[in-house]
């Protein structure tokens, strides 16, 4: 017990602090409850996952009724494929069946890196209406190595068994064509089941790399 | 003493580092604040749930401890059919009078909209939506569906309110199925012209009641 009590002794600072090197470790794995003095903030990192040749990602769970509001991001996705178009879906069985009813809304802002053309518009052939199809989140996008596809991903109150299921997205893309492309879909998952599962893939081909990022934001 | 002391001893390793059994609680009551390193930014102030009401108001927590203020939005469902979801500002804070809710606005707004059967898909300017000089409410949408699965959810940012010496710059994005069943995203932004401080904001429909919905107010760090 002496040796354990010098050895204790070293990790108290002159003026009898416990230092940091005292603690079994840094992160205070055993806390299972912070205080309510102490309001945490309340955008909490969910999960992660990082493409590696990924035919697609999908969040199968985390997606309930613990958070109101579930934030997605896209940071650097690359294709393997040039063009593909960055998509998503959900399911309300889990991640059996990515085919919810979707009706969305679609515009984009543009420029050329040639500064050829500029534009504001909207974009009919990328929303949806009534489709169970996959929803474009950013299109055409380019798979030379140093392009990617980068934004975020609002979904409102997934596990609702009263309302529709409200997105709203933004993202910048650098286009097969060498335009950067600001594009902005926005719609909702027209069911009252509780959506449960997200899918995130390429039109074509793989999701080459690229990391997504899954955030609860909590209203309580 | 002795006692505690070898109790004491059994709570620490061979390297004198204390294990996790040397703490009394799992909660560590006691602590005020976080670290930095593992605090969130976002902090929640305050959430209300709307249940037929016709206004809802949030007159404390906005004030100078932030620089911006977000409002969430999650599912606002209104009692009649087609009407816009509002704001307005006070600088009367918890005084605040029904009409104190009547700021100087200047704001633009724009909308994407497409229908469910795939007719009119159409991104404009909304004339309808935007404010100059007016101290009426500020529509956020277009007009929202009371059906019953319908609503509208998104946020609406708000800078630096309790400056005296800027206007006070606003901007929102909500999406809501219109009454015509469409998608309907709104983009609305703005400024308060006031230098004196914005300390309340309040939310209502057009007409109407909130029937459902909650909206809560966080601060960024």
């Amino acid at each position: 017990m002496g040796a354990r009590i010098r050895s204790l002794a070293n990790n108290f600072s002159s003026t009898g602090k416990l230092l940091a090197g005292g603690m079994n470790n840094a992160s205070l794995s055993g806390i299972t409850a912070l205080p309510s003095g102490a309001s945490p903030g309340k955008m909490r990192l969910l999960s992660t996952q990082t493409a590696s040749s990924s035919s697609s990602i999908s969040f199968t769970s985390g997606i309930d009724s613990t958070y109101d509001i579930y934030k997605f991001e896209f940071i650097n996705m690359h294709p393997a494929t040039d063009g593909a178009n960055f998509q998503f879906q959900c399911s309300t069985d889990g991640g059996s069946n990515y085919n919810t009813t979707v009706t969305s809304t679609y515009f984009q802002a543009f420029h050329f890196e040639n500064d050829s053309a500029t534009g504001l518009e909207y974009a009919a052939a990328k929303d949806l209406a009534q489709s169970t199809s996959f929803q474009n989140l950013f299109t055409g996008q380019g798979n030379d190595n140093d392009h990617t596809g980068t934004g975020e991903l609002f979904l409102f109150d997934p596990s609702s068994t009263t309302f529709v299921k409200h997105f709203l997205s933004n993202n910048n893309s650098s286009d097969a064509s060498d335009i950067t492309i600001n594009q902005i879909p926005a719609g909702y998952f027209n069911t009252t089941s509780a959506v449960n599962a997200v899918q995130f893939k390429f039109s074509s081909g793989n999701i080459d790399a690229g990391t997504i990022k899954l955030y609860g934001i909590s209203t309580s | 003493m002795g006692s505690i002391i070898r109790s004491a001893a059994n709570n620490v390793g061979a390297s004198g580092v204390f294990s996790s059994s040397a703490f009394n609680n799992a909660s560590l009551n006691s602590v005020t604040s976080l670290p930095t390193a593992v605090d969130g930014k976002m902090k929640l102030i305050l959430s209300t749930t709307a249940s037929g009401n016709t206004t809802r108001s949030f007159t404390s927590g906005i004030d100078s401890t932030y620089r911006t203020y977000v409002f969430k939005f999650i599912n606002i469902h209104p009692a009649s059919d087609d009407v816009q979801f509002q704001f307005q500002g006070s600088t009367q804070g918890a005084s605040s009078s029904d009409s104190d809710y009547a700021n100087t606005i200047t704001s633009n707004s724009f909308k994407a909209f497409h229908y469910e059967n795939g007719s009119s898909p159409t991104l404009e300017y909304d004339t309808g939506r935007d404010l100059a000089n007016s101290t009426s409410f500020q529509p956020l949408t277009d007009g929202v569906s009371n059906d019953n699965d319908h609503s509208t959810s998104g946020e609406l940012w708000l800078f630096n309110p309790s400056s005296t010496t800027y206007v006070k710059n606003f901007i929102s994005t909500l999406h809501l199925v219109h009454a015509s069943d469409r998608s309907n995203p709104q983009y609305t932004a703005g400024y308060f012209n006031t230098t004196s401080a914005i300390n309340a904001i309040r939310f209502k429909f057009a007409s109407g009641n909130i029937d459902s919905g909650t909206i809560a107010l966080y601060g960024i760090a």
